[in-house]
């Protein structure tokens, strides 16, 4: 029954009121998306869930004035308009409140947020005694209701959410110059200021146009998670606005489908709950920032590390005249965790590098690389004494730390330094001696 | 009197105790420059509150506060994890955490059926202080009967509870919190790691959203949190001070937030009750106007203070 329903409602063949309210919805969520992107990077994703909740004040106090004049208290374009004046309100009592200097912004934030809402709070339990109807709409503000939200208000959140939309498209260039290097931006001549308070106007727009939707302690997560979601995927502006837009657009038309097929469930929850669902699957699969392409990343750099440290033993052996290790002499030697003992082995086998056999000896591919590794070794510990200064212990330990980690292109360059710095430690041929115990030139001075 | 016992004392009691025990941990937060994990904390162990009601289905302390603790610790790491992977700044990766599990929360509330019983969405969103009544008192020798007294409230126990636990961890570290608040180097460097202070600040933070739960709700706490605090430092610069004044604002803050709720209506005629933890956030709000116009530290302060040639921010005294 609900699964019915919620396909209805996804595929808009609920009837033309739920069409147009799912579409409102959805235009919600595309520039919700698409903005969050810009008050994000700016910094200013807590500002809008100030700003969101002490829209609460501004809600109740246009039913309460309605009420007394005798308006419609009903006209979401009334309540919309009081409550992006307490929003507004709020961004400026968060500015005013953190030029002291006594107060920290997160702190003013904190106080804003909840002082509105506590004002918007009482206000709303006026408005539970005014002897008009209506009241039970209102609670719809704080947590989203799609149910019983009419074309007309759809029409009118799907309008204001749209405008904003596009007037972020005029922006977009002087808005990225301003996300990325508010500094530089200044510098080109682009008023700063201005734009900033262009980006809030854009910000309390689109919060305000998502109430109804989401409700205002909600409209954050909308705001917020796509954006976030976007970022994991991509790192360039262009892609990721496209990316939360979409993200935000299809969250809040799932969740407005979810919460209609079980009117039950606070549409701005379900709302919220499509971002995160949307957002975690990015955490988990995202190509490069996502969690498991950098547990794999983690995982294979752990094993080139164990990997080297084996050649690197074998090599040192060979040149002591050391007898040859078998498997768990050199496991040992290496330091090779329980894991790495199952699994490296078979790598060495399978890449050509060791013959199998009781004792382990190097093939001429295993102990190309072994010598290469084992020279970028020496040749960091070189560096590390040469140009760190350090005492031969640390000089190792700080090769393990870097010989991974830096590109060939700095080894290039490390050799380099060293060969106009401290050619001593260069001898002619391919291979690099151990730094062993000479005295470093950092040492001398 | 007897109306008093019966309706007004326990919510009384509740709102000023959670103001009080909120207020104090605030100082930590602030003086740990952590005001945003209360706000990222408040909203994220709601899961966690209705978890632990939905498996016992009781309002017993101990296993909303364990949900509470268990949703806070993973609400930490999420924010650690998003802001690693995601390279983000420490506000928007706990905006998509504490959304999500706020989000979370509501539906679990639908979903568990708590609501039924009685825990549901208006008492997150407004406190349930009118909820909080004691039928058993028959007069003022009911506060001495102990077969009146079982029938309290026994949330308000919890809280007395919060505030013991809080004010025996303030005086066990005075000292350290001190050191940790104003130099955390040298706190770090004689093994009192900010870490381990931000983990207990955590805890503490946890354990009063679930105490306060009932009285303020999750949205609410959040002013009972910072608004002594932020009060406190517009008045003074000295560690001790601040966690007076606190106090006194957020006794101040509860018992008068609860009184002018309860007063207001009759004097102006209201056909209905005006809602007391909103009134008390009002109570703040007031008391913040105040502090920042005349506080010592406040504009006039800071005006006053420059024109006498004394620099605008002081260094904070130890």
């Amino acid at each position: 029954m609900i699964g019915a329903d919620f396909l209805n409602a996804l595929l808009f063949s609920s009837g033309y009121n739920a069409t147009v309210v799912a579409l409102g919805c959805a235009a919600f969520g595309l520039s919700a998306g698409a903005i969050g992107c810009f008050v994000l990077l700016r910094g200013r994703a807590l500002i809008s869930d100030a700003a969101a909740h002490a829209t609460l004040p501004g809600v109740a106090g246009a039913f309460i004035l309605a009420a007394s004049f005798g308006w419609n208290a009903r006209a979401l374009g009334l309540l919309l308009a009081g409550a992006g004046l307490t929003a507004a309100l709020a961004v400026g009592v968060v500015t005013l409140l953190g030029r002291g200097g006594r107060i920290r912004d997160d702190a003013a934030m904190a106080l804003v947020l909840s002082i509105g809402y506590g004002i918007g709070v009482v206000l709303f339990s006026i408005v539970q005694s005014l002897p008009v109807g209506g009241q039970a709409g209102l609670q719809g503000f704080i947590l989203g209701q799609a149910a019983g939200m009419s074309a007309a208000d759809a029409t009118l959140i799907a309008a204001l959410a749209l405008f904003s939309l596009l007037m972020l498209a005029l922006l977009f260039k002087p808005l990225t110059a301003l996300c990325f290097d508010a500094e530089f931006a200044a510098a080109t001549g682009l008023p700063v200021k201005l734009l900033d308070a262009l980006l809030m106007a854009l910000m309390l727009a689109v919060a305000v146009s998502g109430l109804r939707a989401v409700g205002l302690i909600l409209v954050v997560g909308l705001m917020v998670i796509p954006a976030v979601t976007a970022r994991l995927l991509t790192d360039r502006l262009v892609t990721m606005v496209p990316i939360a837009a979409a993200a935000g657009a299809v969250s809040a038309w799932v969740g407005t489908a979810i919460s209609a097929a079980s009117p039950k469930l606070p549409t701005g929850a379900t709302i919220a709950l499509t971002a995160c669902a949307l957002f975690i699957l990015a955490l988990l699969l995202a190509p490069r920032r996502g969690a498991i392409a950098f547990a794999y990343r983690q995982a294979r750099l752990s094993l080139v590390i164990a990997r080297d440290h084996a050649l690197r033993a074998m090599v040192e052996a060979t040149e002591r005249g050391a007898a040859p290790r078998d498997w768990p002499g050199l496991a040992a030697e290496a330091g090779w965790s329980r894991l790495q003992r199952l699994v490296l082995p078979s790598w060495f086998l399978s890449a050509g590098w060791v013959a199998s056999g009781p004792v382990l000896a190097l093939l001429p591919r295993g102990r190309a690389l072994a010598e290469d590794v084992t020279r970028r070794h020496r040749l960091w510990e070189h560096y590390m004494q040469s140009a760190g200064g350090l005492p031969p212990q640390e000089a190792h330990r700080a090769a393990d730390q870097v010989e991974h980690a830096l590109p060939p292109d700095v080894v290039r360059d490390a050799e380099a330094w060293l060969r106009s710095h401290d050619p001593a430690r260069l001898p002619p041929g391919a291979a690099l001696p151990p730094p062993g115990e000479t005295p470093s030139r950092g040492a001398d001075r | 009197m007897t109306e008093f016992l019966q309706l007004d004392l326990a919510a009384l009691l509740a709102a000023t105790l959670a103001c009080l025990v909120c207020g104090l941990i605030g100082n930590l937060l602030l003086l740990t420059r952590q005001s945003l994990m209360g706000d990222a904390i408040s909203h994220s162990v709601l899961p966690g509150i209705v978890m632990g009601f939905w498996l016992t289905g009781t309002r017993a302390a101990v296993p909303l506060v364990l949900g509470a603790l268990i949703a806070a610790v993973v609400s930490a790491l999420l924010i650690g994890l998003v802001r690693r992977l995601a390279r983000l700044e420490p506000g928007a990766a706990m905006g998509v955490v504490f959304s999500g599990m706020f989000a979370l929360g509501l539906v679990l509330i639908e979903v568990s059926g708590a609501h039924a019983v009685d825990l549901d969405v208006d008492c997150v969103l407004y406190g349930q202080l009118e909820a909080l009544i004691w039928p058993a008192a028959t007069g003022l020798a009911s506060l001495i009967d102990p077969v009146a007294l079982a029938e309290f409230p026994s949330e308000v126990g919890t809280l007395a509870a919060a505030l013991v636990l809080l004010l025996v961890v303030l005086a066990g570290f005075w000292k350290e919190l001190r050191l940790a608040a104003f130099d955390p180097d040298f706190a770090q460097a004689i093994g009192f790691s900010p870490r381990v202070l931000s983990a207990l600040v955590l805890v503490l933070v946890a354990v009063a959203c679930v105490a306060s739960f009932w009285a303020v709700g999750s949205v609410l706490v959040i002013a009972a949190l910072v608004a002594p605090a932020a009060i406190a430092r517009l008045l003074t610069n000295d560690y001790g001070t601040q966690f007076a004044i606190s106090a006194v604002v957020a006794v101040t803050m509860g018992a008068g937030g609860y009184g002018v709720a309860a007063a207001l209506p009759s004097l102006l005629g209201l056909g209905h009750g005006l809602n007391a933890a909103g009134m008390m956030a009002v109570v703040a709000g007031v008391l913040l106007v105040l502090a920042v116009v005349f506080g010592r530290y406040g504009r006039r302060g800071g005006r006053r203070r420059a024109a006498a040639g004394a620099p605008l921010v002081e260094p904070v005294a130890g």
